[in-house]
């Protein structure tokens, strides 16, 4: 009877591989072979001169010599960075400042379920769309222009594309906005989940709010935000709808706005698949050493 | 400077109190005031709005729309595109992303701790970095410019086997699907009559997710759809800023990018109770 058992449970065990199934027929098709693909290409000469097909021909590493000896690739790396930075800076600032108030039971805020639909909305909002919104809204003839000329602070159209600090900073102002929400709303599942035993007793020691903040909430918190700046940076890296939407692909004033993916759909609408790959592969890469962080951290909590 | 009463004592909870609503309004106003200008611009005719920004609404809504529809871009059939690529994608993600969790949820078979750990692990990678190789693969399959290379890969959606996986380890017991076994339930009808309806607040948080995901995704679909009548809202969007704008009736550039984003706006108004309420309880616990 007993060995009758343990066989059966080995025979409904064979149900996980079959439940896996779906999972694996459809990564190995849709992202594993692609990989593979990827890698495969970026070792051949293969592009269009104009009218022209040029290989593929095997030419080992000499596309990541050309891409990574050549400036544009830092410079876009560059700029994917900087807009990045812009953004997340102010966004975690804010965060860590709306989380706290909304976590700290002495403020006993009201309307917290209206704020956080709120700050949270962009979040979920087309980034294509959103883009597009913020472009018609900043143009030449825009609300924002017609604004400012009517209250008489400026007297010509500020144009808001031709500049490497406003294009950037509304890129940068942009990806703040859609993802300050999303980062109070993390924060503060990590500061509920702090023992309020510590608060009581800091407070009794007459701690100040400020205190409280800095030498008990920051240090708690330090794994979360950890977590929360290589997520970022890992999507950041990713940064293309906004910029390529905002300035119709080209990354204007002279390609300060132009980020790594944005030149990456240059590679593959052009069909230079051999450069293409290899900027995909030195992405992989780049993606592949920050999760190891992520990695880390969601393994640690798995245990724990 | 601060004096020595504040530093002894901090502000008051009165004086914090105002400060934070007065700067959670603030972030508020922020965060909505595009949607407002938005809604204003999109009842407003193009030779309104060349006038100047007002804050009341015109009249001009249904003649925008009908500009709109009538025009050169078939934003109709994007509507419907975007919906079935939508759907699509987030039905098989969520249905066979909870397959995959039950999978390494239940059953103790070899491998299982890898197989885990390997999902975990291709979590991060991003679509982009296997873009060249999936628009190659899908011109190879003559799947290009259809639909369907943008919903059959949701199947495999390691972010939401991800959270389908921490839902379950809480709320899942075992001893379930034991008694399933013992009533004599094959395992199919245990995952899609007992287990379901268990997970049901995991798969609509998750379900949204999805469907918002797909419904927003620009970089993938422009790479595959090529024929107008064949694209999705944000590859049409992006035609529109690549049109010369100037010539363009800036009240149907309004009343698109509204009716492109209003079908999320709604379902999240619906539904805040339920996202926000997951983002601040399950996504991160320290």
């Amino acid at each position: 009877m007993e060995k009758k058992k343990t066989s059966k449970v080995v025979k409904y065990n064979k149900w996980g591989y079959i439940f896996l199934a779906p999972f694996f027929i459809a990564y190995i098709i849709f992202s594993f072979i692609p990989l593979v693909t990827t890698i495969y290409n970026s070792f051949f000469e293969n592009y269009r001169s104009g009218l022209k097909q040029i290989g593929p021909t095997f030419i080992g590493i000499k596309n990541y010599v050309s891409l990574l000896g050549a400036p544009e690739i830092w410079k876009y790396l560059g700029n994917t960075l900087i807009m990045w930075i812009g953004g997340f800076i102010p966004q975690i600032l804010v965060a860590l400042l709306l989380a706290y108030w909304f976590s700290d039971p002495s403020l006993r805020l009201k309307g917290q379920r209206f704020f956080k639909t709120a700050i949270y909305m962009p979040n979920l909002i087309m980034a294509s769309a959103f883009a597009m919104l913020f472009f018609a809204i900043t143009s030449d003839s825009g609300p924002i222009n017609q604004i400012l000329i009517s209250l008489n602070i400026i007297s010509q159209p500020y144009k808001f594309m031709e500049h490497i600090g406003s294009a950037r900073a509304l890129v940068a102002f942009m990806n703040f906005l859609m993802w300050f929400g999303n980062t109070t709303l993390l924060l503060l599942a990590g500061m509920l989940g702090i023992d309020s035993a510590l608060y009581e007793a800091a407070e009794v020691d007459g701690a100040t709010a400020s205190q409280i903040f800095f030498n008990i909430t920051l240090p708690i918190l330090k794994p979360i935000l950890i977590y929360v700046m290589v997520t970022s940076l890992i999507g950041g890296l990713q940064m293309y709808d906004v910029p390529q939407i905002l300035t119709n692909g080209r990354g204007n004033p002279m390609a300060t706005t132009t980020t790594v993916i944005m030149n990456l759909n240059q590679y593959l609408t052009s069909k230079n698949f051999g450069m293409g790959g290899a900027l995909s592969v030195f992405m992989f890469f780049v993606t592949a050493v920050l999760s190891l962080f992520v990695f880390r951290f969601n393994s640690r909590k798995e245990e724990g | 400077m601060e004096s020595t009463a504040n530093r002894n004592h901090g502000m008051s909870v009165g004086a914090r109190r105002v400060l934070a609503y007065v700067v959670l309004i603030f972030f508020t106003i922020v965060c909505l005031i595009w949607f407002y200008i938005l809604i204003i611009n999109s009842t407003r005719s193009h030779a309104e709005m060349t006038k100047g920004f007002t804050v009341i609404p015109s009249t001009h809504f249904m003649d925008n729309w009908q500009n709109l529809v009538n025009g050169t871009l078939p934003i109709a059939r994007g509507f419907i595109n975007s919906l079935i690529v939508s759907f699509g994608s987030a039905i098989l993600c969520v249905y066979f992303s909870a397959m995959t969790a039950y999978a390494i949820h239940t059953y103790r078979f070899k491998g299982r701790d890898a197989i885990a750990a390997f999902i975990l692990a291709v979590m991060m990678i991003p679509g982009q970095v296997t873009a060249l190789g999936f628009i190659q693969l899908i011109g190879k399959m003559k799947l290009d410019d259809t639909l369907i290379p943008l919903i059959l890969p949701a199947i495999a959606s390691p972010v939401t086997y991800f959270y389908m996986r921490q839902y379950m380890q809480s709320n899942l017991p075992m001893s379930l699907v034991e008694a399933a076994r013992i009533d004599g339930s094959g395992e199919f009808r245990t995952y899609n009559t007992i287990m379901f309806p268990l997970i049901k607040p995991a798969l609509t948080v998750q379900l949204i997710f999805a469907f918002v995901g797909s419904w927003n995704n620009y970089f993938t679909p422009a790479l595959i759809l090529h024929t107008d009548v064949k694209k999705t809202l944000p590859v049409l969007i992006a035609q529109l800023r690549g049109a010369d704008y100037l010539r363009f009736d800036m009240g149907q550039i309004y009343i698109m990018i509204a009716a492109s984003i209003f079908p999320v706006v709604i379902i999240y108004l619906l539904l805040s109770k339920f996202i926000v309420g997951e983002m601040t309880s399950g996504a991160v616990k320290g």
